[in-house]
């Protein structure tokens, strides 16, 4: 469960982090005046849902993919569950995003688009760069510290 | 013929019986002495993989000594892996991300094999086979030849044929004033040399494949090695035989050699038309999932019990690996009993080969024990065998018996283990392997400053699961590296180490 923790506070607030402080310019808001305090608006919605992913992350999710993971003999985690997880963990942030934020600053195609992307990026780092970086993390059962 | 070279004949066993030598012994029996400070003895896999991490860790290969009687690492993996009907075109029973060229694991051999292909299908067949393993594909596991060429690339890449002194090791001794002295027989009527190291690394291997008692019995008494053979021994008659003729085979065995060789004879069947029968013997057949509880349950079925690799993933890295490590004694044993026995991969393609052999009255499997086999007409030998739970005996005439249970012989049949058994330098853990710690140190074999490690099939009882496969050989040259980094031999692979090896790996340049 450790591993588990730092795996996902790791990846999602430094990969994903960096990859939404990327990509959040880029997207529209509604409507779409290019100013500003749109664009800080847009941060704080992206970077609401990164810090969702992380929080809900850590109480909610992964107890519960670790759970499931004890029934498979192997112990593992295969890649395709990985971004399978994305379904309901990304309905849920989004479910909680609106209830944060009012306004709904982020139509549906954006924020999967947001969200998508984000959780792809995690999916390839975690699934190569991370152990170039971290070489014993995966001997470790994703303990980094 | 070694012992000879050693004139006079009698220096030897002299030795041996000393369990500490001096510099003058040594020198006072005619060997020549060698100072280099890390030798690994064996030159396989093991050893391979660790000079591969020693030389990431920044040593110049001035300070590392393979000794070894193979021409190149892998090269008794390959005979293994052919004989038992793996070529080099075959799969292996391994993890994408095990790769004994690559400690990171990154690239792949999934990646690497789809980047190498030359059409959308073969980058994504490897791609999204590796995505969705044991999920709706089965493990994707990489072809034996596209391993052995990534190993071959890296020994090139790190100076490894630098390191190589060919020979026979015969002896690992204490020294008197710390360290340790490896006496090597060079090839061919060359003078012994004793290596005079701080360090030592035994990654020797398997101790030697041992023969069903029954078998064994059969061959002593009888002389006949061309009807019962072993799996791990060129057996190509077998086939061949079968394919001009047809006749009646026997598998022994539950494993993934077993599996290799009914594919084999079930394929050679297809093509050639002959009437083989096959009759497939267990000690154990496995009906179904099994386990001691919900969360620990197997799949089976057929006679077979199923896991992807030698051992749960999770040995290697997760939970299980974690419970391993705090566990002694007879705790220990019993969940490497648990997660161990004998398996073989669940692959579509064997199941419906079964199948359909099973369909067409070729193929059955049933559990039973050997009483005793015995020639019969000539071409034929008869066994005969007591099924499970049945009090009579059958008798089967068949033409061939191919043991493929991979039993492994006793480290005492090893000569070197069995010295450094016999002067206390080795002991042996709860299941009877070399007792090592977490760190892959020899316990107990300490001498002065100097340390011993080892690596591999002999170290199994450990606190690693899979200390045979590649990744249980880079774990345990990774435990053994931090050791030693941590009394100042190497660099211990920090996040930046690690960044700037991989990236000289990438490029093809040397550490």
């Amino acid at each position: 469960m450790l591993g588990r923790w730092q795996t996902r506070l790791f990846s999602v607030i430094f990969v994903g982090g960096i990859w939404t402080a990327a990509i959040t310019p880029l997207l529209p808001s509604r409507p779409l005046p290019p100013d500003a305090s749109r664009l800080a608006g847009l941060y704080v919605v992206t970077m609401s849902a990164v810090g969702l992913i992380a929080a809900l992350g850590v109480v909610l999710w992964e107890p519960l993919w670790h759970l499931l993971q004890q029934f498979r003999w192997e112990k593992d985690w295969p890649p395709v569950f990985f971004l399978l997880q994305a379904v309901p963990e990304g309905a849920v942030v989004h479910w909680v995003l609106g209830r944060l934020i009012s306004g709904g600053i982020l139509g549906w195609p954006w924020y999967l688009l947001d969200f998508g992307t984000t959780w792809l990026v995690i999916f390839a780092v975690i699934h190569g760069p991370m152990r170039v970086v971290f070489l014993r993390w995966r001997f470790r059962g994703g303990r980094i510290l | 013929m070694a012992h000879q070279a050693l004139a006079p004949a009698s220096s030897l066993g002299e030795l041996r019986a000393i369990p500490t030598w001096s510099d003058h012994l040594v020198g006072g029996a005619g060997i020549e002495i060698q100072d280099v400070p890390f030798v690994t003895v064996g030159g396989g896999l093991g050893s391979f993989v660790m000079i591969d991490l020693l030389r990431i860790a920044g040593c110049p290969v001035s300070k590392l000594r393979v000794l070894t009687a193979l021409k190149y690492p892998w090269q008794n993996y390959e005979y293994l892996t052919r004989v038992s009907q793996i070529p080099p075109s075959g799969r292996l029973r391994s993890d994408s991300a095990s790769c004994p060229d690559n400690i990171w694991g990154f690239p792949s051999y999934a990646v690497r094999e789809a980047v190498s292909a030359g059409n959308l299908k073969g980058f994504l067949a490897p791609l999204w086979n590796v995505l969705t393993e044991d999920v709706l594909c089965d493990y994707w596991t990489p072809k034996a030849g596209q391993v052995f060429y990534a190993m071959k690339r890296e020994a090139d890449r790190i100076g490894y044929w630098e390191t190589v002194s060919n020979g026979q090791v015969a002896l690992v001794h204490k020294r008197d004033q710390g360290g340790y002295f490896t006496l090597l027989i060079p090839p061919a009527g060359g003078r012994p040399v004793a290596y005079r190291s701080r360090f030592v690394h035994l990654a020797v291997g398997y101790p030697g494949l041992r023969f069903l008692d029954d078998l064994q019995r059969y061959r002593q008494n009888y002389g006949d090695h061309h009807r019962v053979v072993n799996a791990y021994e060129p057996h190509e008659h077998v086939y061949h035989e079968l394919n001009r003729r047809g006749g009646t085979v026997v598998v022994r065995g539950g494993g993934i050699a077993a599996s290799q060789i009914l594919d084999r004879l079930i394929s050679d069947r297809t093509a050639h038309g002959h009437a083989t029968n096959i009759v497939h013997l267990l000690r154990t057949y496995v009906e179904g999932a099994h386990g001691p509880s919900l969360f620990m349950r197997r799949r089976g079925g057929g006679g077979w019990a199923y896991q992807g690799f030698n051992c749960p993933k999770s040995t290697w890295g997760g939970q299980g690996r974690a419970r391993l490590q705090k566990l002694e004694g007879q705790d220990r044993v019993q969940l490497l009993q648990t997660m161990g026995g004998t398996t073989t991969a669940r692959r579509k393609r064997w199941r419906g080969q079964l199948d359909k052999a099973r369909r067409e009255g070729y193929y059955r499997a049933l559990a039973a024990t050997v009483e005793e086999v015995v020639p019969e007409s000539p071409g034929t030998v008869v066994v005969r065998l007591r099924p499970a739970g049945e009090s009579g005996t059958v008798e089967l005439g068949v033409n061939f018996i191919i043991d493929a249970t991979g039993l492994e012989a006793d480290l005492s049949s090893h000569p070197v283990l069995d010295d450094l058994l016999d002067h206390g330098v080795a002991r042996r853990n709860p299941l009877g392997g070399l007792d090592v710690e977490r760190s892959f140190e020899l316990r107990g074999g300490r001498c002065g400053p100097g340390r011993i490690y080892a690596a591999g099939a002999a170290t199994v009882g450990c606190y690693l699961a899979g200390v045979d496969t590649f990744l249980g050989l880079q774990i345990a040259a990774l435990e053994a590296a931090d050791d030693l980094a941590t009394i100042g031999f190497c660099e211990r692979i920090g996040v930046a180490r690690s960044i700037a090896q991989w990236w000289k790996w990438a490029r093809g340049r040397q550490p």
